[in-house]
């Protein structure tokens, strides 16, 4: 018994120690990047310009906070319009994703190769950005509004896919007893399954929720620069990407251009716009765990 | 049973049984009634995919001419294959095809080996403590937009203040100006994309790592197999299948790139453009910036018939390897 546990000891202390240094190493080189966007937006703009973007504030200053508050207006604008399309476009996608997902997997629906199919050959062949451009400007005639970030995001191939594997789990002999019992297949899904989902609609719905939040490709293409409220990436690109963004939003303030700090002003709007996801990252990451490892091998 | 539902089930009625009896059509419209609901339900979706995917598809047709805005699609005088020619003359095609491919076989292969080598290395850590906080930790950068991933980016390499070229001043070395380096970025790009994906990737593989019999593993050791061995001859045999299907569907999609990433890190930098510029970033700034949304569509058309292809052959290697995998 002891010989045993000493010859073990050799090669997994080894693989073991490994395990932790390198797991180590790979966790801080995750976490800096963002210690580093903390940092800097914590500093007074002139250290930054002496000795440059640092972990830990060498001066210790709010003036990019206040500023990016002065104008409440623009951020809490911009947060609002966020939050609608999240909690709009979460609720809603949610409903009809998993309304398809359970009539697709239902074993005595029809049709539900024929509809699988044509959901996943949208994955498979598409018309590309102009056709999509000019269905969205000139068909639909949403150029600045907000529906043209709204309905896109609704849903994905893959999201009612998994959808589907997840719903898959509940037994067909619910369904079945709840027909005999004269139930339509609506009420049965409104009123049996859905209550019966609710890891399935968390998993979902979080994955639904991230991507409204983290939504700027369509905002770019379709909601322009004379709009008053951007949804909140849209803000911060064209505060990360456009100096005279900074600028004018430090206009109102008795601030001269020049000394307008344009570095941590960056800093802290993207630390406002990613503010919300980090406090509740912690409570919804084993959520998104579920889904990855239901819905990655078989998609 | 009532006799309707009796009749709809009996050979007659079925048109795959005596397909020139006209009854095809009743059929199909009594499948319809039977199944009303569950189709009424998922109506909205059918009519979401029609809309956003099914709708453009025909637009692809502006490959095919030179495309006038104010006179719309069919005024516009019809070129034939003139757009693709032009692209492939100008060596413009060979160069995007070839970036997006490179960058990424870049990313399956290296993001794999990472992931594959981290699940390993996190079965191997004991404290649950620890595996968990950074399993999280490791898993957050998957959260970020790809704005704030290139704002992270740039604290690093900016020129004047990036934190890389204060650690080398520090140093007392040259800073690096790497925006104005394109050999640089293709480093850059996948360094980025690693370090995204590092997390999400290593939960599949470390979930496969722990559905592993444990008396298998148990019989290993008391057989006096060590931690290498172990490694060798019993987890990475096990993760195989898994990274074969992964491997092979991802390389049905090497003719996809991530917009959201290359242009977020690189912009319109046309200076890194030889070194960074991928079919989608072309195809963006075709349509925005040069307004040229012939040569766009010429792009997207190529793309989604060479990438339906590689799909269509992928999945046929996958079935032949694991039928149970394939998609179709």
């Amino acid at each position: 018994m002891t010989r045993k546990a000493i010859r073990l000891d050799a090669s997994s202390y080894f693989v073991k120690g490994f395990a932790y240094i390198f797991i180590s190493l790979l966790t801080i080189s995750c976490l800096i990047p963002f210690l580093l966007m903390i940092g800097t937006s914590f500093t007074n703009e002139n250290a930054i310009r002496e000795f440059g973007f640092n972990l830990w504030p060498r001066q210790f200053d709010l003036l990019a906070y206040r500023l990016v508050f002065e104008n409440p207006d623009l951020v809490i604008g911009s947060y609002i319009v966020t939050i609608l399309l999240t909690v709009c476009g979460t609720s809603i996608g949610l409903f009809l994703i998993t309304m398809t997902g359970y009539a697709l997997q239902r074993p005595d629906f029809e049709f539900r190769n024929q509809i699988s199919f044509y959901i996943y050959f949208t994955t498979l062949f598409s018309g590309g950005l102009v056709p999509f451009y000019l269905l969205i400007v000139k068909i639909l005639g949403l150029k600045n509004n907000y529906l043209a970030v709204f309905l896109p995001g609704l849903m994905s191939p893959w999201l009612i896919i998994l959808m589907k594997n997840f719903t898959k789990s509940i037994p067909f002999a619910i369904t079945e007893s709840a027909k005999i019992d004269g139930a339509n297949d609506f009420k049965i899904f409104a009123s049996i399954i859905l209550p019966m989902s609710k890891p399935a609609l968390a998993t979902v719905g979080l994955f639904l929720a991230l991507s409204y939040w983290n939504e700027w490709y369509n905002s770019m293409l379709f909601l322009e620069a004379n709009m008053k409220y951007r949804p909140l990436q849209l803000f911060l690109y064209n505060v990360v990407n456009k100096a005279e963004y900074i600028r004018n939003s430090a206009a109102s303030s008795n601030i001269p251009p020049i000394d307008v700090p344009q570095e941590t002003m960056k800093m802290a709007t993207a630390i406002v716009a990613i503010g919300p996801i980090m406090l509740v990252y912690p409570f919804i990451q084993k959520y998104f765990i579920k889904g990855i490892t239901i819905g990655a091998v078989k998609g | 049973m009532n006799p309707e539902a009796r009749k709809a089930e009996s050979p007659i009625s079925d048109p795959r049984v005596y397909p020139g009896s006209g009854k095809a059509n009743t059929s199909f419209w009594k499948k319809v009634r039977k199944n009303k609901t569950l189709l009424l339900m998922t109506s909205p979706v059918i009519l979401f995919f029609l809309i956003f995917s099914y709708l453009p598809m025909p637009g692809l047709y502006l490959a095919f001419i030179k495309y006038n805005y104010g006179e719309g699609i069919l005024k516009s005088p019809f070129i034939g294959l003139e757009n693709f020619r032009f692209l492939a003359q100008s060596g413009q095609l060979a160069t995007i095809t070839i970036n997006t491919v490179l960058y990424n076989i870049a990313f399956i292969l290296l993001g794999n080996f990472l992931q594959i080598l981290v699940a390993v290395l996190l079965n191997e850590v004991a404290s649950t403590r620890f595996k968990k906080a950074t399993q999280t930790i490791m898993f957050l950068p998957y959260f970020i937009s790809a704005v704030i991933v290139g704002l992270l980016v740039y604290n690093i390499l900016n020129y004047d203040y990036g934190f890389l070229n204060v650690i080398l001043k520090n140093l007392n070395l040259e800073p690096v100006s790497a925006y104005s380096t394109p050999a640089a970025w293709p480093f850059i790009i996948i360094l980025t994309n690693l370090w995204q994906g590092v997390g999400y990737g290593s939960i599949v593989y470390f979930a496969q790592i722990t559905s592993i019999d444990s008396e298998m593993v148990e019989a290993a050791s008391i057989d006096g197999v060590n931690a290498f061995q172990k490694i060798r001859y019993i987890i990475l045999p096990w993760l195989k299948p898994t990274f074969v299907i992964l491997l092979l569907f991802s390389l049905g999609g090497v003719l996809k790139g991530n917009f959201g990433l290359f242009y977020n890190l690189v912009g319109n930098n046309s200076l890194l453009l030889p070194t960074t510029d991928i079919i989608e970033t072309f195809v963006f700034r075709a349509l925005m910036i040069n307004f040229n949304f012939s040569q766009s569509s010429a792009v997207s058309l190529y793309q989604s018939i060479f990438g339906f292809a590689l799909v269509l052959f992928c999945n046929w290697l996958v079935r032949r390897i694991e039928p149970d995998y394939s998609l179709f």
